[in-house]
C-alpha cells in the first residue's frame, strides 16, 4: 500500500494537472468564440461565391469547352488527396478521426488500382498518415506559428494544388476536413475540389425579373477566373471549419479531463483519510496493549 | 433619383460594406463601370483598382480591391474582392520603403518559389502605388 507521503503527493500532481486542463478548456473557450466568429464572417463570401458559380456552370453544363476544373480531365486514375488538421493534439478524437476518414478513403483508392498522391495541411494529419503512406506524402504545410488563419494560408495551398492540376499530376481532388457542427460534435468530411463539385439548389435563387446577365468578360472567362478562386474558397471554408472543431473538441476534451481528474482526487482523497485513520487505529492500538501488557 | 443602390462588398474573410448608395464605380475587365440603381444584371471580372462608392452627404469612399468579380442584380451589385484595403488606410511613403524591401528580397531570394513568392508581393505592392 502507498505511504501516505505518496499519496499526498499524488493529490497535489493531479490537482496541478486538473489546473492545466481546466486553464487549457478555458483557452479553447476564447478562442472558439474567434474561430467562429472567423467562419461567420467568411460565410457572406462563400455563399455568394456558390451562387455565382452555380448560376455560370447551369449554363455550361455539356459544353465541350467547359474548364477543366469543372468538367474534370476526364479520367479518375490519380488522386490527390488533401488533409487538413489540427496542428496541435489534446482535442480528442478530433486528429484522427479525420485520419481515420482520410485512410479508409486512400486504402479503398488503392484497392481500386487508383494511384493516390497525398498533401497534408496541419502537422497532426501528416503524423498520423506519415507511417502508412509516408511515400505518397507530396507536401505538407503547418500552420504552428500563425495565431489565426487566414485566406493567404489557403490560398497558398490553392495555388499548390492548381499548379499540380495543370502539370497534370492528377484528375481528382478531395479534401478532407472535419465539419464544425457544434462544439460537441465535428464531423469529419471528404469533399471534391477538383471537379469542382456544383452545390445543388444554390442556383437560381436571384430573380433576375426576366433579364438575363451580361457577362463581361464572356461566361467562359469569367468561369476560369472563378473556378480558382473558388477552390481558394473552398478550402479556406475548410481550414476555418477545422480550427472552429478543434477548439470545439479541445474544449470538450479538456472539460472531460478536468472532470476526471477531480473523481481522481475525490478517490484518492479518501484513500489518504482511509489510510490515515488505519494508521492512528494501528498506533493507538499498540499503546493500548502495551499499557495492558505493564 | 430617389432611387438607391444596395451595395455589398465582401472579401473573404469579412463583409467590408453594406448598404444603400446612390453610385459605385468599379473597375471592371474591360473597362469601369458605374453602377446606379435599377442597372441591368452584369457579371464582370475586375481587374487591380478603386471602388469609389458614392453616397449623397457623405465624402466619396475609396476602395482598393484586388482579385475578383461584380455582380448586379435587380436587388442590388455585389463585389467580391479577395483583397481589399480602403485608401485612407495606405500611406504613399511607407508603401515605397515597402516597395524597396520587396525588391530586395527578389534579389536575395535563394531559391525559386522564394524568388517568385516575393515577386508576387512586389507586383501587388506596386499595384499599389500606382493607384495612389
Amino acid at each position: 500500500m502507498a505511504s501516505l507521503k505518496d499519496l499526498r503527493n499524488r493529490i497535489a500532481s493531479v490537482k496541478a494537472t486538473q489546473k492545466i486542463t481546466k486553464a487549457m478548456q478555458m483557452v479553447a473557450a476564447a478562442k472558439l468564440r474567434r474561430a467562429q466568429e472567423a467562419a461567420e464572417a467568411a460565410r457572406p463570401y462563400a455563399e455568394r461565391m456558390d451562387r455565382v458559380l452555380a448560376n455560370l456552370s447551369a449554363g455550361m453544363a455539356g459544353r465541350a469547352d467547359a474548364p477543366a476544373l469543372l468538367a474534370g480531365t476526364g479520367s479518375d486514375k490519380v488522386h490527390l488527396v488533401v488533409v487538413a488538421t489540427a496542428d496541435r493534439g489534446l482535442c480528442g478524437g478530433f486528429n484522427s478521426s479525420i485520419a481515420r476518414l482520410a485512410r479508409t478513403h486512400i486504402r479503398k483508392l488503392i484497392g481500386e488500382g487508383k494511384t493516390v498522391k497525398i498533401l497534408t495541411v496541419g502537422r497532426k494529419g501528416r503524423d498520423a498518415l506519415r507511417r502508412d503512406f509516408g511515400d505518397k506524402i507530396i507536401r505538407s504545410w503547418e500552420f504552428t506559428g500563425i495565431r489565426q488563419i487566414g485566406f493567404a494560408q489557403a490560398e497558398d495551398i490553392s495555388r499548390a494544388v492548381l499548379e499540380l492540376f495543370e502539370a497534370g499530376e492528377f484528375d481528382v481532388a478531395t479534401l478532407f476536413y472535419s465539419k464544425f457542427v457544434n462544439v460537441v460534435s465535428q464531423i469529419p468530411t471528404a469533399q471534391q475540389l477538383i471537379p469542382a463539385s456544383v452545390p445543388a439548389g444554390a442556383g437560381g435563387g436571384v430573380d433576375l425579373g426576366g433579364a438575363v446577365y451580361e457577362y463581361e468578360p464572356d461566361e467562359t472567362e469569367i468561369l476560369k477566373d472563378i473556378l480558382p478562386r473558388n477552390l481558394s474558397v473552398q478550402i479556406f471554408r475548410g481550414l476555418l471549419e477545422n480550427v472552429a472543431g478543434e477548439f470545439g473538441a479541445k474544449m470538450s476534451a479538456m472539460d472531460s479531463a478536468t472532470r476526471n481528474a477531480g473523481d481522481m482526487i475525490k478517490k484518492l482523497n479518501i484513500t489518504y483519510n482511509r489510510s490515515r485513520q488505519a494508521m492512528i487505529t494501528k498506533e493507538l492500538i499498540e499503546i493500548i496493549s502495551g499499557a495492558e501488557a505493564l | 433619383m430617389a432611387d438607391k443602390l444596395q451595395f455589398d462588398l465582401v472579401s473573404p474573410e469579412r463583409l467590408l460594406f453594406s448598404g444603400q448608395v446612390d453610385m459605385v464605380a468599379i473597375p471592371g475587365a474591360e473597362g469601369d463601370m458605374g453602377i446606379m440603381a435599377g442597372h441591368a444584371p452584369v457579371m464582370s471580372t475586375l481587374r487591380p483598382g478603386i471602388v469609389n462608392i458614392d453616397e449623397a452627404g457623405k465624402p466619396q469612399q475609396r476602395i482598393f480591391v484586388r482579385g475578383g468579380f461584380a455582380e448586379v442584380t435587380p436587388k442590388g451589385l455585389t463585389v467580391l474582392a479577395e483583397f481589399t484595403v480602403p485608401l485612407a488606410e495606405l500611406d504613399a511613403a511607407a508603401l515605397d520603403r515597402e516597395i524597396a524591401h520587396a525588391q530586395e528580397d527578389v534579389t536575395d531570394a535563394k531559391s525559386d518559389a522564394k524568388r517568385q513568392a516575393a515577386q508576387e508581393k512586389l507586383d501587388h505592392l506596386k499595384q499599389l502605388r500606382q493607384v495612389i
